[in-house]
């Protein structure tokens, strides 16, 4: 058996694309995980189509789930991928452009019939026609070397074919020595009622891993050695489920039942099932009719005396303005999930955005203040899903939680947090009955007694109609109306007392401010870091707080010549600092369904000290 | 499930009156169900805190205001998914959903349904008028075909919806209609209404007497209502008319009013069987009215079956016994963990 080299490299990052039916959300999913638990610290970017099967082999069908993993510490997937594993010529089209000069490129040939060929458009076979001449191609039967591993196995061809995602995945594992005992733990769990597949999936492991071992094919095999990240314990997180764990966290916390209700929609499905599956910890779910019928029924469960809250996407959120201004006008606390994605109307259900800021801010009838607050990173999602429960129930407001898809679908080493070391939720439920009026309002900060149906003495009526301050009763009153038309705004403009003050990351005054806020922390933290790696006059900070903004905003945004604002919309919130603070800022906008890469942010820094 | 009964107190009409004045204009149907609800309430055995009233928008929707429960006067047409979450959350509570014809309807529609076949633990007041009352006089989905209106001057070309049938349609478990000037009716229905475990669905014909007057005179004007509706009752032949003299049979599958005498007695007549689980007959007593046949109110359909609230917190205790109670420590180490040194 021939020796070969082993080569230490610090990061990787492989792409796999195939077919929506050929597994690869699975295979990236295993890829991941097994690198997690190996040590290197990982992020994770999900591509996947909006039909759930487009014809096989077709461009629309192909998708994709690429890793990034490292012995360093890493934020984002990866700008380009160093390996392209395409399991047919639509995902090679679709995803070729992306990768690296040079990158390792691994096709399954038997995929490249010429009606598969012909499907997604290629006019002759780019395996042949010294078109990838740019890559180390690797062009090997995936199909066909799987079929023979797989021989004595008593299943059907269909079935036998569809485990050819784990001989891919087996030969990545050799590729960049990687154990394979955490997904033959997860065959074996998982096909424990079928016996046979779960053989068949082993072997097609195992005869991918051992056909990079015996061949001749790579001369080099890699290792990324373990990551040096804070010592603790540490799991995977994608971010819905992060967000979901979050919500359940500040349920137990505060000791007030969760109530979640929603109406399907990507990418905020998983919240909804991440949740139904946590009942033992007396919460609720919902699913529906509509996304009014949630946000209501949200609304109606504050009101009882739960934690009410809903979950949707951007065109849901349209749905369910009235109710958040009815939230607004009763002042209950619903937290409101939004998980971004890209597009007005269906747009693009399965690609993200950040363009729901301003709607957020401002989509709603009259003036009618609300929280935003939007996490940063997959793990974030976890502290930021507390957060928005800790403020709607101290304000007494609903709250707009503002996730993302590449949020909710990616992934990062999450460490794992000690119950203990988590803050307590204060919640005062008002029993005495002795002074009682549902409008009174606490000094500090302005928020309204919560008087739950049940109790006694504290009978009362709210509704979607001006309430007198104080009483609550129906008022027309003009000079009630702006008063409290001003109340509601400043209740929610105290919160900035009672949130963190922006941290500035890199020197405290400088040339430039880059300013970012949710999901695009990372590539923009990534960008700046390398920047001032180079000694250039950078600095950055990233708001998870957008209303009301931290108190030291301002004060940091006049000790910087010039403020870019990188954001996946057409700049709303360069817009809405420009409007509130008076300052010029460069909006740095890209609006194309995808994250950004570390080094169009770079790019756009270099050009802005330059210019 | 705890329906806790506080017998300390006996609670009088006077005690769910609220200190708000009632602004319906003078005449309206709505004073009559408002008084027969404060005077069913008290006697339900049921502490005052632990009603709550939602309602969603138009003039019935004011309701809530002049309770003095807890109330929830929300938004237009949502009250059905309002109130589910009201009950979900505590199901100790007694939850009514105050509506009318255009929000439970029109706009609500769809909650409505759904609250329904869900069997919510609600118990639902649809006010019917025909008309709409807030918006001052267009045409509702309940409007008979050719209703001139203010937004129809040729006549409304939509045909109208039957509440009962989408009632019995959405599989309530409870169905019933009463009307406004008949107060003992009403005080009937609404005490069975508010005792009935489960989605609980009442239609109300109720008078505006400033948009659409008279909307239901021809057949409960006093003089002639006994020969115009019919008074539907469990276990009874189903018979009217001022004399007892006139009944209704099934010929074929269609209902037909015979004139009892002549040899046709009342052992002839259809015999009305409310917990019957096929609503086939509800619903072709539902379709009814006049001047083809008597207009029917009563109890039209009254079965029992598991709530969604019972299932909801069945499940929970269900996972609680399979997985124990959550334990956060257990939550965040599920999965693959790593310890890094």
């Amino acid at each position: 058996m021939p020796v070969k080299d082993r080569k230490d490299v610090q990061t990787v990052t492989i792409r796999f694309a195939g077919d929506s039916g050929d597994g690869m959300q699975l295979t990236g999913t295993q890829f991941t995980n097994t690198s997690a638990v190996f040590g290197n610290d990982i992020s994770t970017l999900p591509d996947f189509p909006a039909e759930i099967r487009a014809p096989a082999g077709s461009l629309p069908g192909v998708s994709g789930f690429q890793v990034n993993f490292s012995s360093r510490d890493i934020k984002t997937p990866g700008d380009e991928p160093n390996v392209l594993v395409a399991m047919n010529p639509a995902a090679l089209k679709v995803n070729v452009a992306d990768l690296e000069s040079g990158g390792i490129l691994i096709v399954n040939s038997d995929a490249f019939t010429e009606g598969n060929l012909k499907k997604a458009g290629y006019a002759k076979n780019p395996l042949e026609d010294g078109s990838l001449s740019g890559y180390r191609l690797f062009s090997l039967p995936i199909t066909s070397l799987n079929a023979n591993a797989l021989a004595e196995c008593k299943l059907t061809k269909k079935d036998v074919d569809r485990c050819k995602n784990f001989f891919a995945l087996g030969l990545m594992y050799w590729l960049y020595d990687r154990p394979m005992k955490q997904t033959l733990d997860w065959i074996d769990a998982k096909f424990k009622k079928n016996l046979e597949v779960a053989k068949a999936n082993t072997l097609a492991l195992k005869a991918g891993y051992y056909y990079g071992e015996t061949t001749e094919m790579f001369t080099t095999h890699y290792q990324v050695p373990k990551a040096s990240l804070t010592p603790g314990k540490y799991r995977n997180i994608m971010g819905n489920e992060a967000t979901a764990i979050g919500f359940v966290t500040a349920s137990a916390l505060a000791n007030v039942p969760l109530f979640y209700a929603s109406y399907p929609i990507t990418p905020a499905s998983d919240i909804l099932h991440e949740l139904s599956r946590h009942q033992n910890f007396g919460v609720k779910t919902m699913q529906c009719e509509d996304e009014i019928a949630a946000i209501s029924a949200a609304i109606g469960a504050s009101f009882a005396g739960n934690l009410g809250l809903t979950g949707t996407s951007g065109p849901g959120i349209c749905l369910k303005s009235e109710g958040i201004n009815l939230a607004v006008m009763t002042e209950l606390p619903v937290v409101i999930v939004d998980v971004q994605r890209g597009g007005p109307s269906t747009g693009l259900p399965t690609k993200t955005e950040q363009a729901d800021l301003l709607q957020a801010m401002f989509g709603r009838n009259s003036e009618s203040p609300v929280a935003i607050i939007a996490p940063a990173t997959p793990g974030d999602c976890f502290y930021m899903a507390i957060e928005a429960w800790r403020i709607a129930i101290k304000y007494m407001t609903p709250v707009l939680y503002l996730s993302d898809g590449y949020l909710a679908n990616g992934s990062e080493p999450w460490k794992i947090p000690k119950v203990e070391d988590l803050p307590k939720i204060e919640v005062r439920f008002r029993t005495e009955a002795e002074g009682y009026f549902p409008y009174l309002r606490d000094e500090a900060t302005l928020s309204r007694p919560w008087a739950i149906p049940g109790t006694p003495g504290l009978e009362h009526r709210i509704g979607g109609l001006e309430k007198q301050n104080i009483t609550g009763n129906v008022s027309y009153d003009p000079d009630n109306h702006m008063r409290m038309v001003e109340l509601r705004a400043e209740k929610i403009a105290r919160i900035a007392n009672d949130i963190p003050d922006l941290q500035v990351f890199g020197e405290p005054e400088g040339e430039v401010l880059v300013v970012g806020w949710g999901g695009t922390f990372g590539a923009i933290n990534a960008a700046v870091e390398e920047v001032q790696a180079r000694n250039l006059p950078v600095s950055s900070i990233h708001l998870r707080y957008l209303n009301p903004f931290p108190k030291n905003l301002p004060d940091i945004l006049g000790r910087f010549e010039k403020i870019l604002v990188p954001e996946l919309n057409l700049g709303q919130l360069s817009w809405l600092l420009r409007a509130k603070f008076l300052v010029p800022t460069i909006p740095f906008s890209k609006v194309k369904g995808k994250p950004f890469k570390i080094s169009e942010i770079v790019d756009k820094i270099e050009e802005v000290l330059e210019s | 499930m705890s329906t806790a009964i506080d017998s300390t107190a006996k609670l009088t009409r006077k005690d769910f009156e609220s200190d708000q004045e009632v602004r319906w204009c003078p005449g309206c149907g709505d004073y009559s169900i408002l008084a027969q609800t404060q005077k069913v309430l008290p006697d339900l055995g049921v502490p005052r805190e632990k009603f709550v009233m939602v309602s969603g928008i138009g003039c019935s929707s004011r309701f809530p205001y002049y309770v003095n429960t807890y109330g929830l006067h929300s938004i237009h047409g949502r009250a059905p998914a309002v109130a589910s979450g009201v009950k979900l959350s505590n199901p100790d509570l007694f939850v009514w959903v105050i509506t009318g014809d255009g929000d439970g309807l029109s706009i609500g529609g769809n909650h409505l349904v759904h609250c329904m076949r869900r069997n919510v633990d609600l118990k639902i007041i649809l006010f019917n008028n025909k008309i709409y009352g807030l918006t001052k006089g267009q045409y509702s989905p309940t409007s008979e075909l050719g209703k001139k209106t203010k937004s129809t001057p040729m006549g409304s070309i939509d045909y109208p919806i039957n509440p009962i049938h989408l009632a019995l349609a959405a599989e309530a478990t409870f169905v019933a209609r009463s009307l406004d000037v008949d107060t003992k009716h009403l005080v009937e229905i609404l005490q069975r209404v508010a005792k009935h475990k489960g989605a609980a669905f009442v239609e109300v014909f109720q008078n505006c007497n400033i948009f659409n007057d008279g909307a239901f005179r021809n057949f409960t004007d006093r003089e002639i209502r006994d020969d115009r509706m019919i008074a539907i009752q469990h276990g009874k032949p189903l018979i009217f008319g001022k004399d007892h003299d006139k009944g209704l049979v099934l010929k074929g599958i269609k209902l037909e009013v015979v004139k009892l005498g002549n040899g046709v007695s009342e052992f002839d007549l259809l015999v009305y069987d409310e917990e019957d689980p096929d609503p086939t007959l509800a619903y072709l007593l539902s379709g009814m009215s006049y001047p083809d046949f008597p207009v029917p109110v009563g109890v039209f359909r009254n079965i029992r079956k598991p709530t969604y609230d019972e299932m909801m917190l069945g499940q929970v205790e269900k996972s609680i016994n399979l997985y124990g109670k959550g334990d956060l420590e257990k939550l965040f180490n599920a999965g693959d963990t790593w310890v890094v040194e």
